[in-house]
């Protein structure tokens, strides 16, 4: 059994009388590409946010990075990469100056964020562009950067929120291709999509249907044990009769 | 048959970047057009040149044969337009939203409830939540109806689509196909490529031009190199092989399955397979199909990119 890198038991969220996420229990391994679906509303942002230490749970355990998520949200932090539409880089800083601040606030040392700064402008074919303003940068490559940004501080685990929204179906591809080369690294990726073709290209799938997880398994395992063709089927199937919560 | 849309050769700068390069097409009535391209393609910007909230540096557009610039004032009475960002009131409910755009516009909810009764009876248990509490598919809903509230002869909806999940697009599809039942001209424009299917007509922009437009079918016939689907377990390094051969011009993942296009006309399904399984893909399966528009949209955006290239270089 590979080494478990993400591992929750009936993880728990309730605000007021509201449960939003409902016993969740499952395990993510090293390397592993792990696709977290759900409707919106369904309870991905809240179990993302108690993943990434960022909200405290209401019952339940998880571990991410070996870390307990009760009492070592700072650790967890400090091992984790995350990057979302809302949230990544910015825009007024230039490249250079983008990897320079973040490689700061992971604690590296100046020599460290050095040799990274070359190493990710070379491997992303970003020389010219060190000292270009993030604004002007076509979001595809501020993507990228993002992603690469994230995994600075080497973290075992990543979480992608939506990486690729927004971009031609060819630059979210090449996204796809950077996935899995770090994947093949052994990072664990975490990702949420909003496009089910990208759902395929996980390992593994889970989705949540109001707070609970109403499937997991491989994408062809899935599809074969729902009779679907696309994960876009099994998607709506599974997701629609849930639809009318409103939150 | 009366246009509903035609703009010609129009273009818009801001600062040194070139938003929009000569847009020219034209959209007949009661038709269900698609503008598809990624962010910073240009859509946004021609949605607010046509909503009449942008002047075009050149060029011209007319909709509903009133002229963009000169009789903007009438063009806001008798368009809808649904923005990209959520531009309702958060701090409003449901109703009040609703009302609010109503009186705007001189009409009452009452009035044109038959137009919205089908969308809004799915927002109905919620009409006194906040506008700014409702879920991504909801507030897409919320909007759609206050775009529709003084009962538009064309609706612009910019991205309506974007960040919702695959269930709630479906419905939302669903009405549109219902609103154009009614006679309404729509625009709209999205990122995701299967929604492009369920247009009668689309144009495909980058870099603020039409690359083509067409029906989804005609669109699809632009796409002439035979196109292969290939299945193997590991998909990841499937990928890297089928680049690797030296024939290959393409492969990129597509669902379940890679696709893949050969630098020569006549490519062999056998010889391909053979290869692979020589690389140790014991389990591959290789199948001639048709392209979808994403594969079109896909080539094409790859065909500008390497011409753009040879030009820069």
């Amino acid at each position: 059994m590979a080494e478990q890198v993400i591992h929750t038991e009936k993880l728990t969220k309730r605000f007021g009388r509201f449960t939003a996420v409902d016993e969740i229990s499952f395990s993510v391994s090293a390397g592993e590409i792990f696709g977290f679906l759900g409707a919106n509303g369904a309870g991905k942002t809240t179990a993302m946010k108690m993943l990434t230490g960022l909200l405290a749970p209401t019952s339940g355990s998880a571990t991410v990075a070996c870390f307990d998520i009760y009492r070592q949200t700072e650790a967890i932090r400090r091992n984790i990469g995350y990057m979302s539409q809302r949230f990544s880089l910015y825009d007024d800083l230039t490249v250079r100056e983008n990897i320079r601040f973040f490689g700061g606030i992971y604690g590296l040392d100046k020599a460290t964020i050095r040799d990274k700064c070359d190493q990710m402008l070379h491997s992303l074919d970003l020389l010219r562009e060190g000292d270009t303003r993030l604004s002007a940068l076509p979001l595809g490559w501020k993507q990228k950067l993002a992603f690469s940004v994230a995994l600075l501080h080497e973290p075992k685990v990543v979480f992608l929120d939506e990486p690729t929204g927004g971009v031609d179906p060819v630059t979210r591809r090449r996204f796809w291709d950077l996935i899995y080369q770090t994947a093949a690294n052994g990072v664990t990726v975490f990702v949420t999509t909003h496009y089910m073709d990208e759902a395929e290209y996980c390992d593994r799938v889970s989705i949540m249907v109001d707070g609970k997880i109403a499937a997991l398994d491989t994408p062809e395992k899935l599809k074969r044990t729902f009779g679907t063709a696309t994960m876009n089927e099994l998607f709506i199937r599974l997701a629609r009769p849930a639809k009318g919560s409103g939150q | 048959m009366m246009q509903a849309v035609i703009t010609e050769g129009l273009s818009k700068r801001f600062g040194k970047v070139e938003a929009l390069r000569g847009i020219t097409f034209s959209v007949p009535e009661a038709q269900l057009f698609g503008l598809i391209g990624a962010d910073g393609a240009g859509k946004t910007t021609l949605f607010r040149i046509l909503a009449t909230l942008l002047v075009p540096d050149n060029g011209k557009a007319s909709l509903l044969g009133l002229d963009t610039v000169e009789s903007y004032r009438e063009i806001r009475t008798r368009i809808g337009y649904m923005p990209g960002r959520f531009s309702l009131y958060h701090d409003l409910s449901v109703e009040e939203n609703l009302e609010f755009f109503a009186t705007v516009f001189g009409t009452t909810v009452r009035e044109n409830h038959e137009l919205i009764r089908e969308i809004y009876d799915q927002l109905e248990p919620f009409r006194k939540r906040r506008a700014g509490q409702l879920s991504g598919g909801m507030k897409q809903k919320l909007a759609l109806c206050c775009a529709l509230v003084h009962r538009p002869e064309l609706l612009l909806l910019d991205e309506p689509t974007t960040g919702v999940d695959a269930v709630s697009r479906q419905e939302f599809w669903q009405m549109l196909g219902r609103l154009k039942q009614q006679g309404i001209t729509m625009l709209v424009s999205t990122p995701y490529m299967d929604e492009a299917s369920l247009c009668d007509r689309v144009a495909f922009m980058q870099d603020g031009r039409i690359m083509a437009i067409d029906t989804p079918s005609g669109i699809t016939s632009l796409f002439t190199k035979p196109l292969f689907a290939v299945r193997a377990h590991d998909k990841h390094h499937l990928i890297n092989e089928l680049r690797a051969f030296r024939h290959a011009a393409s492969a990129y993942a597509f669902g379940n399955a890679v696709h893949y296009t050969d630098l020569r006309d006549a490519p062999e399904a056998q010889e391909l397979a053979a290869w692979l399984r020589s690389r140790g893909f014991d389990d591959v399966e290789v199948l001639r199909i048709d392209p979808g528009i994403e594969d079109t949209f896909m080539a094409l955006t790859e065909s500008s990119r390497s011409q753009q290239e040879a030009s820069d270089g």
